[in-house]
């Protein structure tokens, strides 16, 4: 008897479930497309950058929710938005992207990544795959939309066609120097007349040396130099031969070990790593005095100074203006009227394009195949990275260069345009003029973990602790720790580099 | 009466059937949890099997071909080795798993030396009866506490501790022992980042090892102390002929459990360098090496063929543990027959006896 009526029961529970099914919560593809949406739309990222453009300038964004754990942006219609954030260290994002992508099928509706970024380090692994959808057949964006787009952000992420990603922003990199340590070294201080001085790497060298004998370190870390040469490579750094993938040893990537060695040898650069606490604090204030002990032991000892650094785009508005300011005080000045930068650089920083045009990072943005919400992430991707009028305001309120040729222009020939952070200065005509000299020509899916590894393991051969052979082996190391089927060009051991 | 017998026994409960249904939870998550990936980690070894890009590759059978790779790969490629930071040579042409192994192991020694010297001297110092040191449930509790923390956390307090511009680097340069400005960051040098791994190492595991040489200590008969202290033996010597000796067993299983842990040393050394694995990849444990081979590059093959040389490296190292204990236990049969043997034979020296009970007798007066 109770056997009975608990499969009476359970049959019932099926039946409900079914003709709700019936009803509205049906799998996508029962319906025609363009109509289901899911409840929520997962998106898939390594910082808060995007989660931040999207809160501020998508127009349907109304709030944040908390349910149990996790957070929630709200849309205007109900929408969910969630944000899974992965950091990117030693491969974290990708090894978990990747393990949710493979599982995409198996996944519940809701639980499925909609959208997720990539970078232009390991682009082309998620655009040569079928994880990601055609933009303009899939998707539902227009050549018309994408028309303002800079051709090389839409080059780098087209396999066979089809546009697989797309950006907000442009990346163009520069370089960004202390005003008040380009009058002590140069005796001037405008971008226009810095640029002439560090417009090769020959004069930049020059100037590093100036700024040596007045105590001054040109960079900060041994990698700050590292993308400015590495852009320039004359080929990808993987090469098919004979079947094989073989690790290619560029002209420039030489040329930055020696410069760089050179540079560490003569103290031309300060010794710390990228990201690093020191790194980040080389670019604010207490680069000038550190005032240690108190009353009579009190002692004041003048800390390094640190020329300039070589940023990109989200750079500058997103790490330097943190890290010159680090109490937020804005621009302080002294009883003279003039910046106290032993407070805050806040203002004391300019950017002028440096010995080579370069690019770093930049994210772009996919479409997962399985996404349930088509026609969000169409509105999402059109709004963010298409529209005119969201990336004029973007840049005009975070100072980021948006991918936007139209909308770039305008601001770069706005006379009343400038950053308060730089002085003034209207950074957006300078990234204008570089951002169309980008060629992404050289990206390859490795780049990350090629790039990555020869910054780490070359550092004691310029610390001075570690011949160049072992820090080759390292490298090596390293390298196929992390990837299958790559070997290195015999000329990383013979080159005259070895006896450095 | 035989055929009576015989009834008897069939009506007895047969208790062991209980012990093998209590076993059976136990052996379903063993052999689901444990057994089955161990077998599967086998087959891999023998397979090739990675993921290339987005795509997996195999598996096909290849072999010994992953096993070639973890004793050749790297094998090509003149390598520096340092220890406590003495270039010993720059041309070692050893492989990357050798490399790792012997990374491993010094960070072992260097962490497994003070630690076993602290704990021994806790362990005698808790159970001597003559110091009766207060509050040691408290100071027990104290010395446990570190073992509690996570190691991925404590790896990322010391990362940021002796970072360069981190509390100790800051506190030292204002003391003014060391000049900030030409200072070189801890975690660029081999030899610190060796010694912080293992301090920390020491630092989390010091405590479990008192405990356990603190049962090896009280589980030593105190009348052979008792006899040693009337024959006049001082401390030390009670330490080194005594505590020692007879302590050896439980010594060395703590050693060899210690080394099986010190294999496995993971989190603290990948959280402390970074997953860089330090300056040249000097402090880059075998562990490391595993992890970024399965979570990283993706090759379970060649994972499998890893994980199976250390698990045979384990299984040394238990058999040693099984074969001390063994034998071990064959010595303290024969020391208790020893002691009988000497028993014996003061019930034969009346002469001794009376003189003891002499002896009382004049105390008691």
């Amino acid at each position: 008897m109770k056997k009975s009526m608990f499969a009476t029961i359970l049959a019932a529970a099926g039946l409900v479930s079914l003709a709700s099914c019936g009803n509205n919560d049906c799998p996508a593809e029962q319906k025609p497309a363009g109509e289901a949406e899911g409840k929520v739309l997962n998106v898939m990222c390594w910082n808060n950058e995007f989660q931040q453009r999207f809160e501020s300038f998508y127009p349907d964004f109304v709030g944040q929710r908390k349910e149990g754990s996790i957070t929630y942006d709200m849309l205007r219609d109900g929408t969910k938005v969630r944000f899974i954030i992965e950091p990117n260290d030693n491969n974290n994002y990708q090894n978990k992207l990747d393990a949710a992508l493979k599982a995409q099928e198996s996944t519940a509706a809701d639980e499925k990544i909609d959208m997720f970024l990539i970078e232009a380090d390991y682009a082309t692994k998620y655009t040569k795959s079928d994880y990601t959808l055609d933009l303009k057949a899939d998707i539902g964006l227009t050549d018309a939309d994408l028309a303002e787009q800079y051709q090389y952000t839409k080059d780098i992420v087209t396999v066979d066609g089809k546009l697989k990603a797309t950006s907000w922003q442009a990346t163009p990199g520069l370089f960004a120097y202390r005003r008040d340590l380009a009058q002590q070294v140069l005796g001037v201080s405008e971008p226009a007349d810095v640029q002439k001085e560090l417009s090769d790497w020959t004069k930049f060298n020059a100037v590093a040396k100036k700024a040596h004998e007045k105590g001054i370190k040109m960079l900060s870390g041994f990698a700050d130099n590292f993308r400015p040469y590495s852009n320039n490579m004359e080929k990808p750094w993987v090469e098919e031969k004979d079947g094989e993938k073989v690790v290619r040893l560029d002209p420039k990537i030489k040329e930055w070990i020696v410069t760089t060695k050179d540079y560490a040898t003569k103290g031309y650069i300060d010794d710390v790593k990228l990201w690093s606490g020191q790194w980040q604090a080389d670019q604010g204030p207490q680069g000038y005095e550190v005032v240690s002990g108190e009353g009579e032991n009190q002692t004041v000892s003048k800390g390094k100074l640190t020329f300039g650094f070589f940023y990109s785009t989200w750079g500058i508005n997103f790490t330097l203006a943190g890290n010159a300011d680090p109490q937020h005080l804005g621009k302080v000045y002294t009883e003279d009227g003039k910046l106290d930068v032993s407070k805050s650089l806040y203002g004391d920083y300019a950017v002028c394009e440096g010995p080579a045009s370069w690019y770093w990072g930049g994210s772009w943005l996919c479409a997962a195949k399985g996404t349930d919400n088509k026609g969000l992430v169409n509105d999402i991707m059109y709004k963010l990275t298409c529209s005119q009028q969201i990336a004029k305001s973007i840049t005009r309120e975070t100072q980021d260069y948006t991918n936007n040729k139209a909308a770039m222009h305008s601001i770069a020939t706005d006379a009343t345009y400038g950053s308060d952070f730089l002085g003034g200065q209207n950074h957006i005509a300078l990234f204008e003029n570089s951002a169309a000299k980008i060629s992404m020509k050289n990206a390859g899916p490795y780049d990350q973990t090629l790039n990555e590894g020869i910054q780490n393991a070359f550092e004691p051969f310029f610390f001075g602790t570690a011949t160049y052979q072992s820090c080759l082996t390292a490298y090596k190391s390293t390298v196929e720790e992390k990837v299958n089927g790559l070997t290195f060009a015999s000329d990383w051991s013979s080159w005259d580099g070895v006896s450095l | 009466m035989k055929k009576e017998n015989l009834r008897r026994s069939n009506k007895r409960i047969r208790y062991d059937k209980w012990g093998y249904l209590f076993l059976i939870p136990f052996f379903i998550v063993f052999v689901l949890f444990t057994l089955f990936p161990l077998a599967k980690t086998f087959l891999y070894s023998f397979q090739r099997y990675f993921d290339d890009q987005l795509e997996t590759v195999g598996p096909f059978w290849c072999g010994l071909e992953n096993y070639r790779y973890i004793f050749t790969s790297g094998a090509n490629d003149p390598r520096s080795i340092l220890l406590f930071d003495v270039t010993l040579t720059t041309d070692a042409h050893i492989s990357s798993f050798l490399y790792y192994l012997m990374n491993t192991i010094v960070i072992w020694i260097l962490g497994f030396v003070p630690q076993i010297a602290l704990s021994l001297f806790l362990a005698v110092c808790f159970t001597n009866t003559r110091l009766k040191i207060k509050g040691q449930a408290f100071w027990k509790t104290v010395i446990y506490m570190p073992n509690l923390i996570m190691a991925a956390a404590f790896g990322m307090l010391f990362y940021m501790i002796f970072a360069q511009n981190g509390p100790v680097i800051n506190t030292l340069a204002q003391w003014g022992w060391i000049d900030k400005a030409n200072v070189k960051p801890l975690d660029s040098d081999e030899l610190w980042t060796h010694l912080i791994i293992a301090g920390l190492n020491c630092l989390m595991w010091f405590g479990n090892t008192t405990l356990l040489l603190m049962s090896g200590v009280m589980g030593i008969d105190p009348s052979i102390y008792e006899s040693a202290s009337i024959d006049g033996a001082g401390p030390q010597r009670t330490f080194w002929q005594i505590t020692m000796p007879l302590l050896r067993p439980i010594f060395l299983y703590v050693f060899i459990t210690s080394m099986i842990g010190g294999i496995q040393l993971f989190d603290v050394a990948q959280v402390y360098t970074q997953t860089t694995g330090g300056m040249l990849k000097s402090s880059e444990t075998v562990m490391m090496y595993l992890f970024n081979l399965v979570t990283v590059k993706h090759n379970y093959g060649q994972a499998g063929a890893l994980s199976v040389i250390l698990f045979f490296i384990t299984f040394f190292l238990s058999v040693c543990i099984y074969l001390s204990t063994y034998k071990s236990k064959n010595m303290n049969r024969a020391m208790q027959r020893a002691k009988a043997k000497r028993l014996r034979s003061y019930r034969h020296c009346s002469a001794t006896q009376e003189e003891m009970a002499r002896l009382a007798a004049a105390k008691g007066e």
